[in-house]
């Protein structure tokens, strides 16, 4: 019992993570039609600013400093690249993100170096929030929580309560409409680019702390992301914030089950030849394929239902 | 704090290594060594802390002039930590007609570089390639994939795990131990070391766990600290390294967890301050080497080192780089060449005057016998705790020393010497 609940505090704390940095990523693509391969970037820079920021301001000044640097970076992104080569297609679009996420690992490298910066949690939030039984709780992920659900909140309140929020929508789906009203689409594109890179600059500040910030963060929570959109859906809101509860529980829970396929065979009354070459596989347990398992419920879904879970387009 | 000024010289310090890293051989004067470690990725802080002990070490041998009159020159190639990349940069600096090279960092490299090194060797008798491994302990690469080439400066996972368990042991209250591990070579001869040899010295103790995650990829330690938790351990068992210790500890530290760490490489990188004032007690690790076991030269060299890397990061920590050095150099007097042949046959059986006791190498299978100690987190207290570790106030204080006659393990190596 105490183990399922720490597990499930830490799989939504992870999870919400996971949603902030998916939100963005999603909405880009909902808007332009095109997936953002220097999205994962924009975390990690927002990480190593946060560190930069700390270093000479403070956590709290960091948390509102970094991200709005990555949303004027993620502003220059759209305005002076992508809108520049968007008139060569969608291919030109994705290799010039592509492109880009190369050049920001590069750049961190030549500025912060290649091994981590002691990037750490404030001392204000560094104590145990609550027990859970024996297990002590840390405040900072209560505080990784908060933040995730305020701003799930105001993105929410946004997109659905104001004159902003409206115009975003109806430029996702009828551009044509909206400018012929008098909008300047292309800067509502550009705000939502930098809005998306600002979010996941947050899930930097937030993140970086809690792990690592290293040069390879980009990296390894990018390819995470990108399973998350595709699973929920892309351009799905919702579907992503699904996703990103389930692929954090998938990853967290999944660490506890030393089951393998040799202890489901001997329940069925089955034991295989130990010295078959299939032996190797058999034995592997769920808690050692954990890292492989949001890429197989990709494909998954890929197979059984391309759209996503909450996608409204195919592929 | 790192400063801009710090940026810009980690940018001087990539520039020379890329330089060096390029660069053909200009002059015969110097003996060069190659430094293949992992300096980029998860693991770049632990290489280019072995970097900064090579170069330390290798500078000292040049001030007093060299060796044979020649000057010793590190050169850095960056491996990613990879066993494939470590293959390619091995062909490089054959290429370059380099003929010594160092590793530590990484078992599967290790092993890698080790069979790459054998098929050069045995291929080309007059170009031979020496290696020197400070801190790479998979048991293998001094048993059954020996290589004559290969010699090793730091105590192998058995011999490690041989001091631990002896020790462990002695804890009459230790009921219930977890193993967690990386999922590569080296963490799995931990696992099966530990559990064989509390099996034969402490069968009332039960292994509750035996973990094997993914190395270098894991950011997030919480949900196996959940599990060890649950398991009800009171003692865990880990050889983890790099950030993959530091991690384990911090998410550790944030639960709340109350067992006893015993691990192969606390005092490396980033543990101590993560763990602080929480660890005192806890934190056991088993080491050839740590700044607190006593003599006057360790505590020169201790301030020596310091005062040349005052960043709070650096710490003196590979002895085994200092006994590599110090071997290779006598080696080479010894035998009045510096092709690596006749150093190999002179390295066997010497004896160095290290900073921890009696320390010689093995003929038999090349591998480095020394003390081996057992140390805890500790208060400093500038008497037995003198140093602190990553300035943090905080020590390792010795438990228990093993000598080095009692640290000798049989082997299983059989390699073929050439003639000299």
């Amino acid at each position: 019992m105490e183990f399922f609940l720490v597990t499930l505090l830490n799989s939504l704390s992870y999870g919400l993570l996971l949603f902030m940095l998916s939100s963005g990523l999603t909405l880009i693509f909902s808007m332009m039609g095109v997936l953002n391969f220097a999205h994962a970037s924009f975390y990690m820079l927002g990480a190593y600013f946060a560190y930069q920021t700390s270093v000479y301001l403070g956590f709290w000044p960091a948390l509102v400093v970094a991200p709005a640097l990555v949303a004027v970076l993620g502003a220059l992104t759209e305005r002076y690249g992508l809108r520049t080569v968007h008139k060569y297609g969608h291919v030109a679009e994705l290799l010039f993100t592509f492109g880009l996420a190369y050049i920001i690992e590069e750049l961190v490298h030549l500025i912060w170096g290649r091994a981590p910066v002691p990037y750490r949690i404030p001392e204000i939030l560094d104590f145990s929030a609550f027990s859970v039984f024996s297990t002590k709780y840390p405040a900072y992920r209560v505080f990784m929580m908060l933040v995730s659900v305020g701003m799930l909140g105001g993105l929410f309140l946004l997109l659905t309560r104001t004159r902003i929020g409206l115009i975003i929508q109806a430029s996702l789906t009828h551009p044509d409409t909206v400018e012929a009203l008098g909008h300047n689409v292309p800067r509502v594109f550009m705000g939502v680019f930098a809005g998306g890179a600002a979010l996941a600059g947050l899930a930097g500040v937030i993140g970086g702390n809690a792990f690592v910030t290293e040069p390879g963060m980009a990296v390894s929570v990018g390819t995470i992301v990108f399973v998350v959109v595709v699973f929920g859906g892309m351009g799905s809101l919702a579907g992503a914030f699904v996703a990103s509860l389930i692929i954090g529980a998938v990853q967290t829970f999944s660490v506890a089950f030393d089951v393998s396929l040799l202890t489901l065979f001997a329940k069925l009354g089955f034991t295989p030849d130990p010295q078959s070459a299939w032996m190797e596989l058999w034995k592997v347990t769920i808690a050692q394929a954990a890292p492989v398992l949001p890429y197989v419920l990709m494909v998954a879904m890929l197979i059984v239902r391309p759209k996503g879970l909450m996608g409204t387009r195919e592929g | 704090m790192p400063k801009p000024s710090n940026a810009i010289s980690s940018l001087g310090r990539l520039a020379v290594m890329a330089a060096l890293a390029i660069a053909v051989p200009a002059s015969a004067q110097t003996i060069k060594v190659a430094y293949l470690e992992g300096l980029s990725g998860p693991f770049a802080n632990v290489g280019e802390v072995g970097l900064r002990h090579l170069q330390f070490f290798a500078d000292r041998i040049n001030e007093k002039g060299g060796v044979l009159g020649q000057k010793l020159e590190v050169v850095p190639f960056d491996t990613k930590t990879s066993p494939q990349e470590a293959q390619l940069v091995f062909k490089q600096l054959v290429d370059q007609g380099i003929r010594y090279m160092m590793q530590g960092n990484g078992s599967a490299v290790a092993l890698a570089l080790s069979e790459a090194m054998g098929k050069h060797n045995a291929r080309n008798p007059d170009k031979t390639v020496l290696y020197m491994n400070y801190g790479a302990v998979d048991p293998a690469l001094t048993n059954d994939k020996c290589n004559f080439y290969h010699f090793r400066f730091d105590a192998d996972v058995d011999m490690k795990m041989q001091a631990m368990t002896n020790f462990m042991a002695t804890q009459k209250s230790m009921k219930k131990v977890y193993l967690i591990n990386q999922d590569y070579s080296f963490g799995q001869s931990v696992a099966k070391a530990a559990r064989a040899m509390l099996n034969a010295k402490r069968p009332d103790i039960q292994i509750v766990g035996d973990d094997l995650h993914p190395l270098g990829k894991v950011k997030d330690f919480a949900p196996y600290v959940a599990k060890i938790q649950a398991a009800g351990a009171d003692a865990v068992v880990t050889g983890n390294w790099g950030n993959d210790v530091a991690l384990l500890i911090k998410a550790a530290k944030d639960a709340g967890l109350k067992v006893d760490f015993y691990i192969y490489y606390a005092g490396g990188l980033g543990t101590p301050p993560v763990i602080g004032e929480a660890g005192v007690g806890h934190l056991k690790q088993v080491t050839v080497f740590h700044s607190n076991i006593g003599g006057s030269r360790t505590v020169e060299m201790v301030e020596a080192y310091r005062k040349r890397f005052p960043d709070s990061r650096d710490d003196f920590y590979w002895t085994s780089i200092m006994v590599a050095v110090d071997m290779l150099t006598r080696s080479m007097e010894q035998a009045k060449s510096t092709d690596p042949t006749k150093v190999a046959l002179a390295m066997e059986k010497m004896k160095s005057d290290s900073l921890s006791g009696e320390t010689y190498m093995r003929d038999d299978n090349h591998q480095l016998v020394q003390p081996i100690f057992v140390s805890t987190f500790s208060k400093a207290n500038g008497k037995d705790v003198k140093f602190d570790v990553e300035r943090t106030g905080f020590g390792f204080k010795t438990d228990a020393r093993i000598e080095s006659k009692d640290t000798v393990l049989p082997t299983t190596c059989k390699f073929q010497r050439p003639k000299g």
